[in-house]
């Protein structure tokens, strides 16, 4: 994205900590994924493993007695399959938001997190897709999901949003992989050429697709990675808003709102934000990659927490005001019901998790503190778990009449299902950062002053450091 | 990828594929490419660990031809959504749902707008393939060991043997005028 020198009236500055070479960026990341895992890295490993097998014991059962396993029963038909689903999709949003809207704004210091949060988003997304595909209870006529006829010669039925959202989450899941697939093959060229086994030498070069780094290629990749963006930030947009559809075009009181697809979009935005920092700050730790993710970084990712939360927060306040001022007798109840009823220790968990957690992020001496971010991150994690759990379970649990009103509890195999699909997560995360360039190699040399053909001029032969590093340019005024 | 060692007992028969210059600066290789431009090359390339600002017009190379694909693949995505859903919907066998009509536009737009959204990104990403066609495991730049550094943080400039104007002296000169670190002929192997 090229490189420009920070500006300081608007408070920029390095991206890369100043004098980092070139070839210390390759060395600090793609070396993580040439030598030995580091211990920490097996401890995760083997705890994600332990989630997949208990992933697979829950789905094997699941199949055999049916999907009556699971706690959903009258009136409550949706309740943590949905939510997984939302929590889910909605963690995978800020990927798409980092590597794509940050991109069209020029935001130079996504490099940093963008191939992290791009992997997030497709397993996230892989997360999300079990839940639906579970949750139809047939796993033999899975096939019915896509536009095929049935047994009776009938097609599906376009009008409803069930259909929009497979298109929308089946469309969101292909372009971020292929998305991520288009930024990996410069970093899987680099792998290539520091291989010194024939096997890495062989896969990596068979995926790097023979990439040369030639500058007609440059050329036609930036312009497919431009209209990639482009592309991605209305989709992610649209995912959202068609998830939220899926409650927003019933009639069922605390669904049927107009706010819905907005609040959703941001929502996501936010708990997707808080998954990237939970995963950066242990791989930060874990891999040692403190030259290229810095605390800037952190701290801006903290503000756009703050902003989301607060977004979020002003959601919740104008769902309960719109209730009371539509005057309709079952909306407003189910409002009251959210903040007063037997679930109310979840709504209230939600606001607290969700809302006044991040607002210490209004300080900087906060918004730089790893251990608290850590905490908030997780804590808003779990808030946006509850937000879905309260907008789906409190809506159907009392709908309009009081004969037909019940309570939701969930089984062990609710419970299991939803660790498992942790470790179908954590396993492919982890492998991911264990192989695969986690930063994006050429995009943050992009990034960087030896990146600017007219810097030259001003730093030529003025340090001893670049004979050090063999060209080294460190430009004035470094921090 | 790496140029294997020739054998003493057989020298397979090779032939120049081209010329291939090291430079350890963007700016040494972009002025060198204003160069070779200048010098009215036709094959050849400049190869970098990430994409250089400024280098499309150092090069003199015309704008990127991608855009045309990916607007085939929106009309594409949106014409197949549009009629997919009318002709199973409205011709095929209708059926009334929540009593709304068989055919009705409203409600086709999301699917309308998330397959162009599909097939556009199926344009840029294969329509970039196409264009720089890739995969190509198979070059001569691959048969310097040097060139490994090219996507770590050295820079490169190739001609090639193809090239009308091609003369090993004559470039191996321009390049060492424009600051080259290092000038290499680049061989390739001739299949018997």
């Amino acid at each position: 994205m090229g490189y420009h020198k920070p500006l300081a009236e608007l408070d920029e500055a390095y991206l890369v900590a100043p004098g980092s070479t070139l070839a210390e960026v390759t060395e600090d990341i793609a070396s993580v994924t040439e030598k030995a895992a580091p211990k920490g890295w097996w401890i995760a490993f083997l705890g994600a493993v332990s989630l997949l097998a208990l992933f697979g014991g829950t789905v094997g059962y699941l199949f055999y007695r049916g999907i009556g396993v699971w706690g959903n029963a009258s009136p409550t038909y949706w309740a943590w399959d949905i939510t997984n689903f939302v929590w889910w999709v909605g963690i995978g949003h800020a990927g798409t938001l980092i590597s794509a809207v940050l991109f069209l704004f020029r935001q130079k210091w996504r490099t940093a997190i963008n191939r992290f949060a791009e992997a997030m988003t497709i397993f996230a997304v892989i997360c999300a897709l079990i839940f639906p595909g579970l949750h139809v209870g047939r796993p033999w006529v899975l096939h019915w999901m896509f536009p095929l006829p049935n047994q009776m010669a009938i097609w599906p039925n376009f009008k409803s949003p069930l259909l929009w959202d497979l298109f929308a989450v089946g469309t969101y899941f292909t372009v971020s992989t292929l998305f991520w697939f288009v930024g990996l093959i410069p970093d899987l060229a680099t792998l290539r050429d520091r291989s010194t086994n024939k096997w890495r030498q062989r896969i990596y070069g068979f995926l790097a697709l023979g990439w040369r780094g030639s500058n007609r290629h440059w050329q036609n990749y930036e312009r497919a990675y431009l209209i990639l963006a482009s592309l991605s930030t209305p989709l992610v947009l649209s995912v959202h808003s068609v998830v939220s559809f899926d409650f927003a075009t019933s009639v069922i009181p605390g669904w049927h709102t107009t706010i819905f697809p907005p609040y959703f979009v941001a929502g996501a935005v936010f708990s997707g934000f808080a998954m990237v920092m939970t995963l950066l700050l242990i791989a930060r730790t874990v891999f040692k990659l403190h030259r290229v993710v810095l605390m800037r970084h952190l701290e801006l990712m903290n503000k756009i927490m703050l902003l989301t939360g607060t977004l979020v927060g002003y959601a919740y306040a104008m769902e309960f005001f719109i209730a009371w001022y539509s005057g309709n007798e079952y909306e407003r109840y189910v409002f009251v019901n959210r903040a007063f009823g037997p679930y109310a220790w979840a709504y209230w968990t939600m606001v607290s998790c969700n809302v006044l957690s991040p607002q210490v992020f209004w300080f900087k001496k906060f918004r730089r503190n790893i251990p608290l971010m850590f905490v908030v991150s997780i804590l808003i994690n779990i808030g946006m778990w509850f937000e879905r759990f309260v907008i789906i379970v409190t809506s159907l649990h009392r709908d309009f009449l009081p004969s037909a009103w019940g309570m939701f509890s969930p089984t062990v195999i609710d419970i299991t299902t939803y660790l498992g699909t942790m470790g179908v997560f954590f396993t492919l995360f982890l492998l991911f950062i264990r192989w695969l360039p986690a930063v994006a190699i050429s995009e943050v040399k992009g990034t960087m002053p030896q990146a600017d053909p007219h810097l030259h001029t001003d730093v030529h032969g003025a340090q001893t450091h670049a004979a050090d590093h063999g060209h080294g340019l460190v430009p004035e005024g470094a921090e | 990828m790496s140029a294997q060692p020739a054998t003493s007992t057989r020298e397979p028969k090779k032939r120049v594929a081209g010329v291939l210059a090291q430079f350890d600066t963007a700016a040494d290789v972009i002025h060198a490419a204003e160069k070779v431009r200048d010098a009215g090359y036709q094959s050849w390339d400049t190869h970098t660990p990430f994409p250089i600002h400024g280098m499309d017009k150092a090069m003199g190379l015309p704008d990127s031809r991608l855009g045309w694909i990916v607007l085939a693949g929106a009309l594409t995505g949106l014409t197949a959504a549009f009629t997919m859903m009318w002709w199973m919907n409205g011709v095929d066998y209708p059926t009334v749902v929540g009593g709304k009509p068989p055919f009705t536009t409203p409600s086709m737009v999301p699917v309308m707008f998330e397959l162009t959204v599909l097939f556009s990104s199926f344009g840029a990403v294969f329509g970039m393939l196409g264009l720089n066609k890739l995969p190509r495991h198979h070059h001569p730049v691959f048969e310097s060991d040097r060139f490994r550094t090219a996507t770590d943080d050295k820079f490169f400039i190739s001609i090639e043997a193809e090239d009308p104007k091609f003369n090993t002296e004559k470039v191996r000169s321009l390049f060492e005028g424009a600051h080259a670190k290092h000038v290499e002929v680049l061989e390739e192997e001739v299949e018997a």
